[in-house]
Order: C-alpha cells, then structure tokens, then sequence
C-alpha cells in the first residue's frame, strides 16, 4: 500500500530505525507510525550518516548487539552522528550500547558516546532483601532534570514499562534526565547528553506515556 | 517497592476467546481483540493471548490476532500455546508478541528454553506451568491445558527452566482454575522460593482479596481471565480496591 506523507512540516525528515538484527523492532515502528510519522529502516553506514533522527531499539545480548554493530560497519557513522548534534534515542539494549563498557560476558566495549558502564542487576539490595531478576514491570519515572524536552507533557510519576537485567553505572550524574527505584536500587531510567538519549524502559510498550516520550523525541 | 502487574489472560480456541473451569468446559465468549482492545483502554498492564487448542493441532494460530491487536494495544503483549521451536517464537515476535509462553515444547525438549534465550534473550520467554497437586504433596507438571501429565515435578522443573533461561513463570493452577476461590498460594510460596524470577499468578481470581493474596504469598503478577470477562468485578473497580488496601499497583492518569 502506498504510504501517504503527514501534513506537517516536521513529519517530513528523516526518521531512521535502526535494524542490526537486535530483537524485535516491528512494535517501535508501530508506535512511530501510530504517532503519524514516516520512517525507515536503516541497515547501511550510508543511510545513518544520512539520518535526521535516528532510533536504535535493541533487546537481547550486548556483546551479540556489538558484533552486528561492527560487522555492518555502524559503529563509526553512529559515533559521527552523535557528534553531528543528530538527535539519538536509544531504547533499553539501544540506551546500553551508547554506554564505554558492559560486563555482560567478560567485558565489551560499548559505543562509548555516554560515561557509563552497564552491569548486572544484583539480586539483593543494600538492605539484604532479594531483587527479582530480570526487572520486570511499570515504575514510577523520578524527575532529575526537569529541563529536558523528553519529559514535556508528562505528569509528576508516572509510570512506564520495563524489562531488563543489567543496569547503568559509574555514570555522570548529570546525562540523568530520570530514574526509577526497584526494590531500594536506583536505576537510571533516561539519559540524555545533549542531543543523545537513551531510554532503559520501553516507551512503544509504556502506553500513552511512551507514546507521548516518543512524540517529544520526535518533534524537537 | 515494584508495582504488582495486573495481566488480563485471553484463552482463545480459533477466533474466539473461551473460558472454561479447570482449562475444561469451554465456553465462547466473542472476539478477543475487543477484549483486549477494552482493557488497555481501561488500564491494564499487559496482556496473555493463549491459543488452548493449539497443541491439539501442533501450531499456534494467534499470529492474525496478535498482528491486529499489536497495532493499537501498546503495552507488553505475551503469546503462548503450540509454540514448539525458535522458528515459531521468531514469526510471534514479528507479528507483534513481546514474549512467548511455553509449556508442552519445554517439557519435551527443556534445551528449546536456552535456543530461544540465546536467540532472544531471557527476558522474552515466559514458561507456562500447569500445576496440580499431588497425593505426595508436591505440585506435577501438566501439559494440554492439564490433560496430560509429564514427567516433571513443579519444583525441580522451574529451578531447571531457570537455569536455562526463562525471565518469568507463569503459574496456573489447574485445581483453582475457573473455580474463583483464589490462588493456589503454598504453591506460589514454593516456587517463589526455589527461583529468582518473576512470578504470575494465574487461575482461582475471584476478589480483589485474592491478589493481595498472592502478592504476599510472592506473585509479582496477576493474571485475571473470567473475572474481567464476565466482568464479575470492573478492571476500575479491581484497581481502585488495590489502591485502597495499600497494594503497589500502576497509577492511572
């Protein structure tokens, strides 16, 4: 079927979501299209560099993530991107791979774009009680930078949906636009340096909330 | 603290979603995308669509139905039934599925959990657990909607799932099933001590009572089926008492 063009002006840019062959990205693109914008699937260097948005969605392994990411040659067009001042949003694995490194399987360099490193969720908090793991569920979001467009329109706590085993640590205090508390442990919940963004939850699964992150990331 | 997930479970036997007591009798009740349509609207947290023919038949038949649903519903959408290798958790995911739940394929083969974890990830497999208690006091594994038995034992079978690598385990009990008496709560207390993953407990809702229930007894989730349904209680009504009696569950605006 043919796809008709949104009227409005800012519909009209290049929305690119990234398919490196990480999980399952039909429902980002869903809640994309619900939201009444265009986009395409990029696979190439090429159609990164030329990239007025781009999104990179991602569940599964990060070293696996990584690979791919090397092997179809994304790494370096990513990285110029970011510097480019193009607005980046990574979703959960997407948002970890912006980080330097993971500890999932040894350790893996990550994108490196963020300070940070990604490590397994501990399975009991300071107090000794146990955490569940993977982190499955809706938490609240709790503000730290109320400046940031990402959160415009949105209600004090509200609550989006997440799903994952590792977290960000050893990260700048001030790239953390929001986080979430599970069982007593903090959990950065959306970080943003400048034009990157990254989302540990998964706003095309946060109902009317993630829908409402997502117009945000995609309007401004 | 974490939010208690309220989870409307969807039985579906061709293109109609069925209730039944104990995973028997069925009975048609219409379409379950309106259904499901309906309870996002209302505030639900996820959603369970269960193909409960489909290991009659070998396959799961909810691709169309989940591919429709997928494009209005976004919260997390979990597929199970027939479900029997990565081929068939691949082609859910595309249609939609966030998670599959497998029973029957595990009990027959437990290395499909870890092809489908190292393809997906844990987090997307749910495993499906039919329990019914025993003479011996202990829960048995069932498969085919609790018709048949397998050679598991509840216990040892979600410590071995986990191992392997499932992200959550639904637990439905076959003896409370449709019966709206409550969970089977000493066997959400047992395996919620065997294992350190999610818990959903599904089969025996009949009161808001019940969830508290079960959340004390270590369930992280609730599945809900008849009682929405039939709408023996409002989801709103459902939410609204939870909130009153002190129990974490999503606000909504």
């Amino acid at each position: 079927m043919h796809k008709i063009w949104p009227p409005c002006e800012e519909n009209k840019m290049k929305i690119g979501i990234l398919d490196y062959g990480a999980g399952n990205l039909k429902n980002v693109c869903r809640a994309i299209e619900h939201l009444g914008y265009d986009y395409q699937l990029i696979t190439s260097p090429q159609d990164v560099m030329n990239a007025e948005k781009l999104i990179i969605p991602g569940v599964g392994a990060f070293k696996v993530a990584m690979e791919q990411l090397a092997a179809l040659e994304l790494i370096e067009p990513i990285r110029q991107l970011a510097e480019k001042s193009i607005p980046i949003m990574g979703i959960c694995l997407g948002m970890q791979l912006l980080f330097e490194t993971s500890s999932e399987f040894g350790s893996t360099n990550g994108l490196g774009i963020l300070t940070g490193t990604i490590n397994p969720i501990p399975d009991v908090n300071s107090s000794g009680d146990r955490v569940k793991v993977p982190h499955v569920g809706w938490n609240e979001l709790i503000v730290n930078n109320l400046k940031s467009s990402i959160i415009n329109d949105l209600s004090k706590n509200e609550a989006v949906y997440f799903v994952h085993s590792y977290r960000v640590e050893d990260f700048d205090k001030a790239d953390i636009v929001a986080h979430c508390t599970y069982n007593d442990l903090k959990i950065p919940a959306i970080v943003q340096r400048k034009n990157v963004l990254g989302c540990q939850f998964h706003p095309e699964k946060s109902g009317t909330v993630g829908l409402k992150i997502f117009k945000n990331f995609l309007k401004n | 603290m974490s939010n208690v997930r309220l989870i409307s479970r969807l039985d579906i036997k061709g293109a109609n979603l069925i209730k039944g007591v104990h995973l028997e009798g069925l009975r048609k009740l219409g379409d379950p995308q309106s259904y499901a349509d309906k309870y996002y609207q209302q505030g639900i947290d996820e959603i369970i669509y269960m193909d409960v023919v489909a290991s009659l038949y070998g396959r799961n038949n909810l691709s169309e139905i989940v591919e429709r649903t997928a494009e209005n519903v976004f919260i997390p959408i979990t597929v199970g039934g027939g479900i029997r290798n990565v081929a068939d958790v691949r082609h859910l995911l595309r249609c939609g599925a966030d998670k599959v739940a497998i029973n029957t394929a595990a009990t027959k083969n437990p290395n499909l959990l870890s092809e489908i974890a190292e393809v997906f990830g844990n987090q997307c497999i749910v495993l499906s657990v039919e329990a019914t208690r025993q003479n011996n006091g202990e829960w048995g594994v069932y498969t085919d909607n609790g018709r048949e038995k397998s050679a598991f034992e509840v216990r040892e079978w979600v410590t071995k799932a986990v191992k392997l690598g499932v992200g959550e385990i639904m637990l439905t009990s076959v003896d409370q099933e449709g019966t709206g008496k409550g969970f089977d709560l000493e066997l959400i207390k047992m395996v919620s001590r065997e294992v350190n993953v999610p818990i959903i407990a599904s089969g025996g809702m009949g009161c808001v009572e019940h969830i508290i229930q079960a959340n004390q007894a270590g369930a992280d989730a609730i599945a809900m089926a008849d009682v929405l349904h039939y709408n023996k209680i409002s989801f709103d009504d459902i939410h609204q008492t939870c909130i009153k009696s002190g129990l974490h569950v999503r606000k909504i605006k």
